[in-house]
């Protein structure tokens, strides 16, 4: 119950392709998030396996049988939509029974399925209510309540959190962290965020364009990115990308380092800085280092307060077994 | 108006806007005057304001004499049954252009606008000779086809202007969730639309109750609408001033209270989205 | 948010739209565009003969169509003149910050929606006529002699009477649009010194021009089609002084059942209706994209 394949699926508007061939494995019970920037398509790969669009070419199937042809409703997934989608003009209570009245179920279940969703989501204060009466973290609630009534093979998310405010967002994500853990259902989440995809995700498929450039666990696409994309995308703040006569001493065209695997001194070190901007967050120093081994200042993190300011000068060390090595097309070198 | 106005330049304002706004409105408020007067205070001369005995004799006449209900019924029935049909073939349009654009739906609008531009008198010949041929003539299916087809395109065009504010993705959450097409259409799309539909139907009401070129020439007693009856006023013994306004008072009130209750739907409606 | 499905759904539910309007457009038009090269009368209706332009030569010699074609025009010109300007001082007045705003909104709006044969009769009998009507008894109040409005001007009459019908309409739209105009706009123009009237002229009007030339569009293709206020005024007279090309297309086929002649004057004012129609489908059609 709710695995899904994707096979060749292309999907082009008009002359514009927005998805070339594309193969994927989504597998039973786990929680997948596409991330990449905005516009790169991951929306569309959403749609695609919701069927609110048409693939251009290949085939969709959903727990082994050719879901390519069959209408959003016969596909058994549930969507939860950025902008919520709630029936302004339905009561919470209509909202989620809302599928449930669509597949004919008898009352008396729809009710009990319905109650049992709102008191799990806290939402049984505000049953009666309409949408418009309610905050953006209450009306996320009710469309996971919508979702979750129906007891699909599969949830889709499209970015769900990115209507609400920070706090809440990270509420929330726990809160759906946590349904994934109840439910075991296949949950897909689409993100920009890549901080949302890490702290969720069991599988990660990073999207650029189109293409997918890497799929895997958060911490292999943190400890192995399988190219430059990659290894800027993923990991806050980003990885160090360093080129020219520094890359070279590691034969490779560039060289990534994190900004937390960089020893920090102010006495000694490999590569001499001096402190342009400095973060102190407490639990956390920042730095932005103008190096003569690279012309953009490299970021640092430092754990806990590291007393230094702008114009001191520093000492930055890598970790070498942390050094990331790329080609000149930008593919790590292992 | 962010700014203070002084007092003094409101009150000129105010007295000019009145003078004018009564002197516009001045026609109407006379007929409404007159449909109390008897014959003879109707055409006294100098004419008489408000000292007169006001009377409802008029409205009596008007109603035991000239089988007015009739008249008014088919009013009722020729507006409410073009907007029905109007409706029923206009919604289904407005939400695949709304929802379902394609390169081509800019196209089918504004070629179903320009065939609202298409002078009666050019197809008027041939409809009129359809008409006898079928036995149509004075039938009040016949006009109520006609006055739904002129209106069809800004009944098309309006709930398309109030389809497009709203959001797809409600109709796609409905899609997931189960909903077949119609039931996407009447349970959720119909409902969020209502109050765009409520001044369609307004506009729409108000255009067929005035129409007057096909009413005119389609009907002559049997389907006849109001304006057939105030026509028949036309003639020498329609000098009877106070029954021809209070036969007047009675065609106009209701649409006229209509009228105001949408005058900010009448921009949209009949600039086609042009002026918001 | 189309699929195939979505797609091909679409199609089916526009499609009763579509055909019915075009039947609606296409048939009676190209039977009127056919009946208007025949000779084709009500009184010998088995034999029509097949007389090319006879009928478009014969109408447009015919005085009656010229006169008709001028008095068309000129109603169009003297309520477009009217209801513009008119409605442009009377959207300004009502732009303004006053008592009893809303209740003066009602007031001018009202003509609007008064059914044509009602307007025509009112006016006709209660206003102008020249012994009984309120005009004529103001004018001999103060010495002037009345006019036999319906005999003398009946042109000028039928104008004034559509125009009163029109006039909220274009009041409304283009106060609409004046609303739409930023108060710091207007600030901003004062700022740098511009007294009201340069405001008027340099950014109210300018503002303005979009809506004012929307009612000019519309409006023109609801008055070439007057008809009613005609009928139950001056019946087109006297003579042909105030009959237009509806009303004579219309008497062609009623009175004289002269089918033939009747449907080339149609298809003139198709022709007529068409050079504005271009105009105004380009306009609304710009602004789809906006
Ligand atoms: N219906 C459509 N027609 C044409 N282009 C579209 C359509 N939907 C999306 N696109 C284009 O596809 C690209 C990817 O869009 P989307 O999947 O929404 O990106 P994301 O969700 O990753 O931000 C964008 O460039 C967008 O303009
Ligand atoms: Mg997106």
């Amino acid at each position: 119950m709710g695995q899904i394949h994707l096979e060749k699926v292309r999907k082009a508007f008009g002359d514009v392709v927005i998805i070339p061939e594309l193969d994927l494995q989504i597998e039973d019970g786990e929680f997948v998030v596409f991330v990449g920037p905005s516009g790169c398509g991951k929306s569309t790969l959403l749609r695609l396996i919701a069927g609110l669009e048409d693939v251009t070419s290949g085939k969709i199937t959903i727990d082994g049988t050719d879901a390519t042809e069959l209408p959003p409703a016969k596909r058994g997934l549930a969507m939860v939509f950025q902008s919520y989608a709630l029936y302004p003009h339905m009561s919470v209570r209509k909202n989620i029974a809302f599928p449930l009245k669509m597949a004919n179920m008898d009352k008396a279940e729809i009710d009990r399925r319905v109650d049992y969703a709102a008191k799990t989501l806290n939402l049984d204060a505000y049953i009666d209510r309409r949408p418009g009466q309610l905050s953006g973290g209450q009306r996320q609630r009710v469309a996971i309540g919508r979702a979750i009534v129906r007891e699909p093979k599969a949830f889709l998310f499209d970015e769900p959190l990115s209507n609400l405010d920070a706090a809440l967002r990270v509420g929330m994500r726990l809160e759906i962290s946590e349904l994934h853990q109840r439910l075991k259902t296949t949950m897909i989440y689409v993100t920009h965020d890549q901080v949302e995809a890490m702290t969720m995700a069991d599988k990660i498929v990073v999207l650029r364009a189109g293409n997918i450039e890497q799929v895997g666990s958060p911490l292999e696409l943190y400890s192995s990115p399988r190219n430059l994309f990659v290894a800027g995308f993923i990991g806050s703040p980003r990885m160090n990308l360093i080129n020219g006569a520094e890359a070279g001493k590691y034969k490779a065209d560039t060289i990534g380092i994190r900004p937390e695997h960089l020893r920090l001194s102010t006495s000694e070190g490999r590569w001499t800085g001096t402190v342009k901007v400095s973060e102190h967050l407490g639990s956390d120093t920042f730095l932005h280092v103008e190096s003569p081994v690279h012309e953009e200042p490299v970021t640092v993190r430092a754990d806990g307060e590291f007393p230094v300011h702008s114009g001191d000068t520093v000492y930055l060390t890598p970790q070498e077994d942390k050094i990331h090595r790329f080609d000149g097309k930008g593919l790590a070198l292992r | 108006m962010a700014r203070r106005v002084t007092t003094q330049k409101k009150i000129v304002t105010t007295i000019l806007a009145w003078f004018v706004g009564l002197l516009i409105f001045f026609p109407i408020l006379w007929t409404f005057l007159t449909s109390f007067k008897t014959e003879l205070q109707a055409i006294s001369i100098p004419p008489v304001f408000l000292n007169f005995d006001w009377t409802l004799e008029n409205y009596e006449t008007i109603q035991s004499q000239s089988n007015y209900f009739h008249f008014m019924l088919n009013s009722i029935y020729l507006s409410l049954g073009s907007t029905a049909l109007g409706l029923i073939v206009a919604i289904p349009a407005a939400w695949a252009m709304a929802f379902s654009p394609t390169k081509r739906t800019k196209d089918v609008l504004l070629w179903m606008l320009s065939t609202k531009m298409l002078p009666a008198v050019g197809v008027y010949i041939p409809i009129y000779l359809l008409f006898v041929r079928f036995g149509l003539l004075d039938s009040r299916l016949g006009l109520i086809v006609v006055l739904f087809l002129i209106n069809l395109p800004i009944i098309v065009w309006m709930l398309y202007t109030y389809f497009k504010e709203i959001p797809g993705e409600i109709l796609e959450a409905a899609r997931m969730d189960g909903a077949s097409l119609g039931k996407e259409i009447t349970q959720v799309l119909a409902p969020m639309a209502v109050p765009g539909i409520a001044s369609t139907i307004l506009l729409n009401v108000i255009l067929s109750w005035n129409e007057a070129f096909w009413s005119l020439n389609l009907t002559t007693s049997n389907a006849a609408p109001l304006t057939q009856f105030i026509a028949s006023f036309s003639s020498p013994q329609g000098n009877f001033y106070a029954k021809l306004s209070a036969a007047s008072m009675l065609a106009i009130a209701p649409i006229l209270i209509v009228g105001w209750f949408s005058q900010k739907q009448l921009v949209r409606g009949l600039t086609f989205g042009a002026v918001k | 948010m189309a699929t195939l499905h979505t797609k091909s759904a679409a199609r089916a539910m526009m499609a009763p739209a579509v055909i019915v309007l075009l039947v609606w457009m296409a048939v009676p038009l190209a039977m009127t565009l056919y009946f208007s090269t025949l000779n084709y009368t009500l009184y010998n209706p088995i034999s029509t003969p097949f007389i090319g332009f006879g009928n478009y030569t014969y109408f447009l010699n015919d005085p009656t169509f010229l006169a008709a074609l001028a008095n068309t025009l000129i109603l169009v010109i003297g309520v477009l003149a009217i209801t513009v300007i008119g409605g442009i001082l009377v959207a300004l007045l009502l732009d303004q910050d006053f008592y009893g705003v809303n209740i003066v909104r009602l007031l001018v709006i009202a003509p609007f929606f008064v059914m044509p044969t009602v307007a025509a009769l009112v006016w006709k009998n209660m206003m102008m006529n020249p012994v009984y009507g309120v005009i004529g008894q103001l004018l001999s109040s103060v010495g002037i002699p009345p006019v036999d409005w319906m005999t003398n001007v009946p042109l000028l009459s039928i104008i004034i009477i559509v125009a009163w019908q029109w006039l909220p309409f274009a009041t409304l739209i283009l106060l609409t649009a004046l609303q739409s105009l930023s108060e710091d706009q207007k600030e901003a123009a004062e700022m740098d010194g511009a007294g009201a009237l340069s405001i008027f002229w340099y950014i109210t009007l300018p503002h303005m021009s979009r809506a004012i030339t929307v009612v000019i569009l519309i409006q023109t293709i609801f008055l070439l089609s007057i008809y009613a206020e005609i009928l139950v005024t001056t019946q087109g007279g006297p003579g042909s002084q105030s009959t237009n090309i509806t009303y004579l297309v219309a008497q062609q086929a009623t009175s004289y059942g002269d089918i033939g002649a009747a449907s080339a004057g149609g298809i003139v004012a198709v022709i007529l209706a068409n050079i504005v129609a271009i105009f105004l489908v380009r306009l609304i059609g710009k602004n789809l994209d906006a």
